[in-house]
């Protein structure tokens, strides 16, 4: 087969880069260049594209860089800033799989003549027994991704190879120093790729202008006040400036019309029914007792599943607005939405 | 596979002749040009020479013939050269050379719109102009389009309206293909870069005429009449020589030779490609296409509804190189700012493909493109049309 290898620049994707063309197929390596400037510190900096080269260098395959900026700009960085703006949570990693690495990368990479297209995510592609593809968990359960890709369909995994996802995170690195592999100890990537650690604040705040908010308890008694709503999370605890309360206070409620941010004990966090929107199913839409995960490397919990609400068996904190929850049977992905 | 080599304005093949005139400064001919024995001098010789065929090809006295390290690093010195002998604002067009724009963006200089052709708008340069101003830089020949700026309309309004200031052209496009000496009366720094015509990667020049003052940059043991300290770099320079020598000789020719088969392509490619456009050409009268506003070596086009990526992707498959517009340090493809100065829509600038051509090309070299592109842009389109439909 003819493959186009995401790189990234770190070990995950190198391997997978390593294990293609070591089963004998024409692998080409392809950095997308998605962000640039000062905060350039992302899993596309120009170091990173370095280290990608290098190990393709050391495959002996071409490598090239996509520049995919503009697109990732307009639909990942400015709709992140959109969704903080409105008190919510995004998760920009989703958001990057579904529009640039699974809709730009694998357009382009089909147009080009590739057969297809692989990535060094922990995940694997299974075969139902119907026949169907679905995405399911990686062999590492602790580097899981099955949930950031829940968005993939048979469309998209008919064309798609995760050949690290049978592996764990030790193997991986294990593999890539055997094969003298320049990223085999490089450290995993952290935090938002666009925004420099410990900035995000001021890269909010230059795109947003920043909304001051009430603080008050769920009975509406003033408890304070916070400088930007923008920059809270529903469950949040820390960072609310609103210490000598008798118990922890969570962040149960963002209200920006009002400018009011509701703080409340933990169990003013708790909620048999959660809605979710935006859902996406990879085959048929699922419905009763399946398991829910909220969080990119949350637990699952079991939810009654009824078209737009997930009523959960046991109270669970409220899911941040913005975040996906998916759905699992099992290791295998059904599908997912985002938290209303 | 045999390569179509289609990005001359990027880079050129070292000539034969010219890498047999750089090889003894290697090896046999190895001293300081700034010391006093034999060796020494013969080197200092070399580079004298050399410095006098740049001199006679740019109108300008070998002692304002400065030696540097790349076309960029000649730009910068004329720039912030400027500013710091003069004190003044440094104005430059919104089309220039990443060498020249992010200097004077650095210095907090005035951008200059351009009109459609991506040539500087003469109106909103003589608004930008005023006695503050130090330097004003517009390139000779454009890097991504090949476009040609009218350097004596140019010359007059800044002199009628900024008469203290520098006038500086960047001619690293324009040396293999127009009379730089007669553009050089009109200015008085020149920035030329040796590897886009046939010499080596490595060395530049800055012509300093009439005594304009500058600042030098770089300081130390005051090589190069004090404005680039540094020991030269012998043999790049000999080898810059020699490709200055051999444009000089035959530039006539050459542009004769390579405007006919650049018209070819261009006119192979509109016949055959729906859907193209060419940056800054006129039609005229019996159907041919007037490319006159360009420098003979450049085709630039834009290829609607695919993008240049791919097509390069594409062709690179064939053997044929070419780029879009400049790359960015990581390898990516850029967004053009030329374009975008230019007001073309970005939906069109995004299958910008610039094949230039040089003083080697061949007609063999234009058949393949002509072989390959259209098949190439007609799969990307196929493909494209799939995934819409």
């Amino acid at each position: 087969m003819r493959i186009l290898a995401a790189m990234s620049g770190g070990v995950d994707s190198s391997v997978a880069a390593a294990l293609l063309a070591e089963e004998g197929h024409e692998v080409v390596g392809v950095t997308m260049k998605l962000w640039g400037g000062p905060s350039d510190v992302g899993c596309c900096s120009v170091a990173d594209v370095h280290d990608a080269r290098r190990v393709a260098d050391t495959l002996g395959i071409e490598h090239h860089v996509f520049n995919f900026g503009e697109d990732f700009n307009d639909r990942v960085v400015n709709r992140y800033a959109d969704a903080h703006a409105v008190g919510r949570t995004p998760n920009p990693c989703i958001e990057c799989n579904r529009h640039i690495k699974f809709d730009r990368l694998l357009l382009r990479a089909a147009a080009l003549g590739f057969d297809a297209v692989a990535t060094g995510h922990h995940a694997r592609i299974v075969t139902r027994s119907d026949g169907s593809l679905r995405v399911a968990r990686g062999a590492d359960l602790a580097k899981d991704q099955s949930y950031v890709l829940y968005m993939l369909g048979a469309a998209e995994l008919g064309s798609l190879k995760f050949p690290v996802g049978v592996l764990t995170k030790t193997e991986v690195r294990a593999m890539a120093g055997r094969m003298g592999l320049r990223t085999a100890c490089k450290p995993d990537s952290m935090g938002v790729c666009f925004i420099k650690r410990g900035t995000r604040p001021g890269f909010l705040a230059e795109r947003l202008g920043l909304t001051p908010a009430e603080v008050v308890d769920t009975s509406g008694r003033r408890l304070g006040e916070v400088a930007a709503l923008e920059l809270l999370t529903v469950g949040q605890r820390r960072g609310l400036g609103i210490g000598g309360l008798s118990a922890p206070a969570y962040v149960v409620d963002i209200d920006r019309a009002s400018a009011t941010v509701t703080v409340g004990d933990r169990p003013d966090l708790l909620t048999t029914t959660q809605r979710v929107a935006c859902l996406e199913w990879a085959g048929e839409v699922a419905s009763g007792p399946i398991d829910v995960q909220t969080s990119a490397h949350g637990e699952p919990r079991r939810g009654n599943v009824d078209g737009e609400v997930v009523i959960w068996g046991e109270p669970q904190p409220r899911v941040a607005p913005g975040q996906s929850m998916v759905f699992y049977d099992g290791d295998c992905v059904l599908g997912g939405g985002v938290a209303a | 596979m045999s390569v179509a080599y289609f990005d001359h304005a990027a880079s050129t093949p070292v000539r034969d002749e010219v890498l047999e005139a750089m090889m003894p400064f290697f090896r046999d001919c190895y001293a300081n040009p700034t010391g006093a024995h034999r060796m020494a001098r013969d080197s200092r010789r070399a580079i004298d020479e050399a410095r006098d065929v740049l001199a006679a090809g740019l109108a300008t006295e070998p002692t304002g013939i400065v030696f540097c390290g790349s076309g960029t690093e000649a730009d910068n010195l004329a720039i912030f050269g400027a500013a710091a002998a003069g004190g003044g604002r440094v104005v430059c067009s919104a089309a220039e050379h990443h060498a020249v724009l992010r200097p004077v963006e650095r210095l907090g200089g005035s951008v200059v719109e351009t009109d459609s052709n991506g040539v500087i708008d003469t109106g909103a340069l003589r608004d930008a102009l005023g006695e503050d101003v130090a330097l004003v830089s517009v390139m000779m020949a454009n890097n991504e389009t090949g476009v040609i700026s009218p350097l004596d309309e140019i010359a007059e309004v800044v002199r009628t309206h900024a008469p203290q200031a520098l006038f500086h052209t960047d001619a690293v496009q324009g040396f293999p293909w127009l009379d730089v000496a007669e553009a050089a009366r009109l200015v008085d720094l020149i920035s030329l870069s040796a590897h886009k015509f046939g010499g080596p990667k490595g060395v530049g020049v800055l012509a300093v005429r009439g005594g304009a003052r500058l600042r030098a940059q770089i300081i130390g043991g005051g090589q190069e009449m004090g404005l680039r300290s540094g020991t030269q770099n012998t043999a790049g320079i000999v080898g810059m020589g020699k490709a200055a020598e051999i444009v000089l000789a035959e530039r006539d020719s050459a542009v004769e030779r390579v405007r006919v088969l650049r018209d070819q392509l261009a006119d192979g490619l509109a016949a055959t490609v729906p859907g193209v456009v060419e940056t800054a050409v006129t039609p005229s009268s019996g159907g041919c296409t007037d490319r006159s506003a360009k420098v003979a070596g450049s085709c630039h086009l834009c290829f609607e509804g695919v993008e240049s990526e791919e097509m390069l992707f594409l062709i690179e498959r064939e053997g044929v190189y070419a780029s879009a517009a400049s790359s960015c340090a990581s390898g990516a493809e850029d967004p053009s700012h030329t374009l975008a100065a230019m007001g073309w829509p970005r939906a069109l600038a995004r299958g910008s493909l610039r094949l230039s051509l040089g003083y080697p090309t061949t007609l063999a070299d234009v058949d393949r493109v002509l072989a390959t592109l259209p098949e190439a842009v007609a799969q990307l389109r196929r493909a494209a049309g799939q995934a819409a439909a």
